[in-house]
């Protein structure tokens, strides 16, 4: 089998596309993450401007394919944008990240909700019954709770947004599995080049599965008597 | 009354609460005087909670009036957050935050608020926490308490604020029997100091030994007020009649 020859040809170009699948999939996420909490909050709040902002906003990226999105913002946006800029364009990687980010976004706000939700309304009364505004509140009581409920949540869309990274390779972003196409098309080598990328992904999902394992049971405070 | 000297601390006038369309307090008047306490008994579904809960607006009411040391709280301009620092509330469910230490739940507002530096609100934990029996407990999280311990806890945290008037909805409804005892011995000693307080409660003998007055509430109003000798002595309304002989 062809293993040996894939690691030795095609690693170094291989892991400079694993490396900025990285960097996109943490930019990603932690710009998801601030856009998620803007527009869960939104979501809950009391205007509906406000309101009916964010769930159009969820309902769009829900309701239509990541794929499609990032054609969308890689190709017709600039077109929009060139008529009042000229020459105006995104690099694939920046259009790469404005997609994944949007997207993330969504799911995340959905995830921050239910978190938000789980945590009791007894929880929200004493903070306001001491005289916690309720911005303070939710900074200081519900939002550090609504996070321990979210983990597995949240680690499941994280590991979502890393996998669509390779999504991304239509808009030609030089990531991985763009790397290994490259290869592939002058090497034919499809099965060890392909495998190599999957243990790629393996090797950084798991990763993230350990650490969430680790950061869950640092949240863990109770359930030792209450019982409840 | 004798009270009328005293200083009013919550003038309740014409309070109503509707669910919806189900109108859960229907016209209550009420005033609690400084460093009384008034215990407020009935059967379940009476509007007790509600109404004690409307006192600091937890509950937002539907239409009357409710006046605590010269704030009117249902005046919009009034900033609510402000009174409530006055006012301690206790739960049933006692509603510590799990996430953080004993230590923490205490000392969280008075910092958070600005009221005192985070030294001053360790000083006052200590000092709240050896007063309601709990010392050891500083650095323990709910979870690993008793209710019984959990409800001192909430009583500390409240108290932490320096708050004049507490109110207690049901502090000893969600507490297994022998644990009772406890927190009552707590609410004891702070009514004995003279801080106003208003307590929903099932416990008849507290009420008996502890209040100054006592409210009977049924059907959202109150039925009946009076000294807790005379109250339980000798009840005026067939509606308190009707339930003191259910529950003694």
């Amino acid at each position: 089998m062809g293993f040996s020859r894939v690691i030795n040809d095609a690693l170094p170009l291989l892991l400079e596309g694993l490396k900025l699948t990285v960097l996109v999939s943490l930019a990603s996420i932690a710009i998801g993450m601030v856009i998620g909490l803007f527009v869960c909050l939104m979501k809950m709040s009391k205007n509906i401007v406000l309101r009916a902002i964010a769930g159009v906003y969820i309902w769009i990226i829900r309701g239509t394919p990541m794929l499609v999105q990032a054609l969308i913002i890689f190709l017709g946006v600039p077109q929009l944008i060139q008529m009042a800029v000229k020459d105006f364009r995104f690099d694939a990687v920046t259009a790469g990240i404005i997609t994944l980010s949007l997207n993330a976004g969504a799911y995340l706000a959905e995830i921050y909700r239910g978190g938000i939700m789980a945590v009791p309304k007894g929880q929200t009364e004493a903070a306001r019954s001491l005289g916690l505004s309720k911005s303070k509140t939710m900074r200081k009581v519900v939002l550090p709770q609504a996070l321990k409920f979210s983990v597995p949540s949240l680690v499941n869309q994280f590991i979502i947004t890393i996998k669509d990274t390779s999504i991304l390779t239509v808009i030609g972003m030089a990531e991985v599995v763009n790397k290994a196409q490259q290869y592939v098309g002058s090497t034919f080598v499809y099965f060890e080049t392909y495998s190599i990328v999957a243990l790629m992904y393996l090797a950084i999902i798991s990763l993230l599965m350990v650490l969430s394992n680790y950061i869950e049971k640092k949240l863990k405070y109770e359930e030792k008597k209450s019982g409840k | 009354m004798a009270s009328d000297n005293r200083k009013e601390k919550i003038v309740v006038t014409g309070l109503h609460k509707y669910f919806d369309k189900n109108e859960v307090l229907k016209g209550i008047d009420a005033v609690i005087y400084e460093g009384e306490v008034v215990c407020v008994i009935g059967p379940s579904g009476s509007g007790k909670s509600t109404f004690l809960r409307c006192l600091n607006k937890l509950e937002e009411l539907t239409s009357g009036k409710i006046v605590i040391d010269d704030y009117d709280i249902t005046d919009k301009k009034v900033d609510i957050n402000k009174v409530r620092e006055n006012i301690g509330m206790v739960f049933q469910q006692f509603n510590l935050f799990p996430n953080m230490t004993v230590k923490k739940n205490i000392m969280m507002a008075p910092v958070e608020l600005k009221k005192m530096t985070k030294a001053e609100a360790e000083k006052k934990a200590v000092q709240l926490l050896s007063r309601v029996g709990l010392s050891d407990k500083a650095e323990a999280y709910p979870g690993e308490l008793s209710g019984g311990q959990q409800q001192r806890v909430a009583i500390a945290r409240a108290l932490a604020m320096n708050p004049d008037i507490m109110l207690f909805d049901e502090p000893t409804s969600a507490l297994d029997p022998e644990m009772v005892g406890e927190v009552l011995d707590v609410m004891k000693e702070l009514a004995e100091e003279g801080m106003t307080m208003v307590v929903v409660t099932h416990e008849m003998g507290f009420a008996r030994e502890v209040s100054d007055r006592v409210l009977f509430m049924a059907d959202g109003g109150i039925m009946e007020e009076g000294s807790p000798e005379r109250l339980f002595g000798n009840p005026q309304n067939e509606r308190t009649q009707d339930f003191l002989k259910k529950v003694l």
